[in-house]
């Protein structure tokens, strides 16, 4: 009765929301193992060097096709910039199918030194900032190596020790809880009791998800942009749907693992900022409540 | 809350500034470069252990061959005796091939179509990210280069191009590229004196240029004139192995 007075108290709130520990009755426990901690360091790294970088070598010919080679009339999408008779850019329009989206200043022009200048991205979400293929190219081979080493790394690691099996794969009883879920991450009411120990549902498909589909389409796509391997290996362009439409879906993946990226973040916010980001820093997780409870 | 959301985007474009100029500082530093360096000799002996030394790029159909076929880099070399040649139907030109062989050649164009032809509809890859599907008919470069009987100390074979990067008559800033000897001998890479049927049209490399399938655009250059095998790259212009390679591009132009 008294932990549950405790729990209420507005501080109390605050400290949970914080991912501080509790006033009350709390344990820790090594949430995370030393490998999945650096594994997904160097990984955070790599994705954030390889989105900049990517957008870098987008900006080279910022448009998007479907099939083997560029129908430049029929782009499925287009970052362009539109300019007056004394050449002077005006707006920045992005093209996909027949529909075009003013986004001047973000997308298609956007300020260079304080010019307007035709951009796909704008420079402040580039690596390096200025357009400079050459330099992005290599940024982008270098740390898409690191990644592939680290994947693997990570993958050897996650089925030797069991924890794919163990902590990501969704069993029976996740899919029973999974609209029960929907409904309290809707509500953005996140256990902090023993339930917190394992991943839910939703946190299991997310990273399945990430892990197992986008992951390995990211790399594959990435892969059959290159004219050698599809040499090496001509499945690739062919299993999606050939060179051009590959780099399509590279692009889609890329803002696939963007959006995982902002909804992963905001989910460690409000979930308890310090004790997850302190977890995959040190390990140690707070629990709320007696370790014993739940044995 | 507009207060808030001010500083979070502050917050963000100062985060993303300060990466990005730490990111832009090391893009200039020669240590980091040379890990750079390193990565492209992993990447290109990784691709050389996938794609062996004759593996072939993809054969396309007539019917996927593209409506427009852009032409990127020099559409016209636009000097004088450039013109000469375009106004004489390329009768003088010649393509010497030049260096470490035991017998150098010049050969005119109609040396070259006496040659046996290869025909090849492939998809060209440009490093800007965009494909086209094209025809091309020449003869194997690996025939001509036997032909010459290349010394054993060749490593790698230099295309000097008619078009000038800069200013008429520099000598040192014509285009140029080149390919170790396993890609320059693979049974796509043509001289290609034709494309899509017809004779190649001054924009896309009239009257020859390189086609050598498993590498990106800028490795096939256009308008060849001289090839020249040497053991060594250093000593050639920028010392890089190919106009675009001086100005920071990888060598290894299979990704």
């Amino acid at each position: 009765m008294s932990t549950h007075a405790a729990k209420t108290q507005p501080t109390d709130t605050l400290r949970t929301a914080l991912g501080l520990a509790p006033s009350g009755p709390h344990y820790a426990f090594r949430r995370h193992s030393l490998w999945v901690r650096v594994c997904h360091w160097v990984n955070a790294l790599c994705l954030v060097i390889l989105l900049m970088s990517g957008l870098n070598i987008f900006n080279a010919h910022p448009a998007l096709y479907w099939g083997s080679g560029s129908d430049f009339n029929r782009p499925a999408l287009m970052l362009g910039a539109m300019q007056n008779n004394a050449g002077q850019i005006t707006a920045g329009v992005t093209s996909i199918g027949r529909h075009q989206i003013d986004t001047t200043g973000l997308l298609g022009a956007s300020k260079v030194d304080g010019q307007l200048s035709p951009r796909g991205f704008p420079s402040w979400a580039t690596l390096p900032g200025p357009n400079w293929l050459a330099m992005a190219r290599q940024w982008h081979f270098a740390f898409a190596w690191l990644l592939v080493f680290n994947a693997f790394v990570f993958f050897v690691y996650g089925l030797w020790s069991g924890h794919f099996v163990r902590d990501l794969t969704p069993g029976k009883s996740d899919i029973v809880h999974l609209p029960r879920e929907i409904a309290d991450h809707a509500r953005l009411k996140f256990p902090h009791d023993a339930r917190a120990r394992r991943y839910n549902a939703l946190q299991k498909l997310a990273y399945c998800f990430v892990l197992f589909v986008l992951g390995p389409l990211i790399v594959l796509t990435g892969i059959s942009m290159s004219p050698t391997m599809d040499a090496a290996f001509p499945i690739l362009p062919w299993l999606f749907g050939g060179r051009q439409s590959a780099r399509t879906i590279h692009f889609i993946c890329a803002f696939s693992f963007f959006g995982f990226l902002l909804v992963h973040i905001a989910m460690v916010i409000l979930s308890g900022s310090w004790n997850n980001l302190r977890s995959m820093i040190t390990g140690k997780y707070v629990i709320h409540g007696r370790e014993s409870d739940h044995d | 809350m507009t207060d808030r959301r001010m500083f979070i985007g502050r917050a963000l474009a100062g985060a993303s500034t300060l990466l990005l100029s730490g990111c832009y500082d090391l893009s200039e530093k020669p240590w980091f470069t040379d890990i750079l360096g390193k990565v492209e000799d992993l990447t290109r002996a990784a691709q050389h252990l996938f794609a062996g030394h004759h593996t072939l790029a993809q054969e396309f159909t007539k019917a996927d061959i593209a409506p427009v076929f852009r032409a990127n880099g020099t559409t016209d070399p636009g000097t004088s005796e450039y013109q000469a040649h375009v106004d004489n139907g390329f009768r003088n030109w010649r393509v010497a091939v030049t260096g470490l062989v035991e017998q150098t050649l010049s050969l005119s164009m109609s040396d070259l179509h006496k040659l046996p032809a290869r025909t090849q509809i492939t998809r060209h890859d440009c490093v800007e990210g965009w494909s086209c599907i094209g025809e091309w008919t020449g003869p194997q470069l690996a025939l001509i280069l036997a032909a010459a009987r290349p010394k054993s100390a060749a490593r790698y074979a230099v295309f000097h191009c008619a078009d000038p990067m800069t200013v008429e008559g520099d000598p040192d800033h014509y285009y140029y590229e080149s390919l170790d000897l396993t890609e320059a001998t693979h049974p796509q890479t043509i001289l290609a004196y034709q494309m899509n049927g017809a004779p190649l049209t001054v924009p896309h490399g009239a009257p020859v240029r390189l086609r050598a399938e498993r590498q990106l655009g800028y490795k096939q250059p256009k308008y060849v004139q001289r090839i020249e095998l040497v053991d060594d790259l250093k000593s050639i212009q920028g010392g890089n192995g190919g106009y675009w390679e001086d100005q920071g591009y990888s060598w290894y132009g299979g990704i």
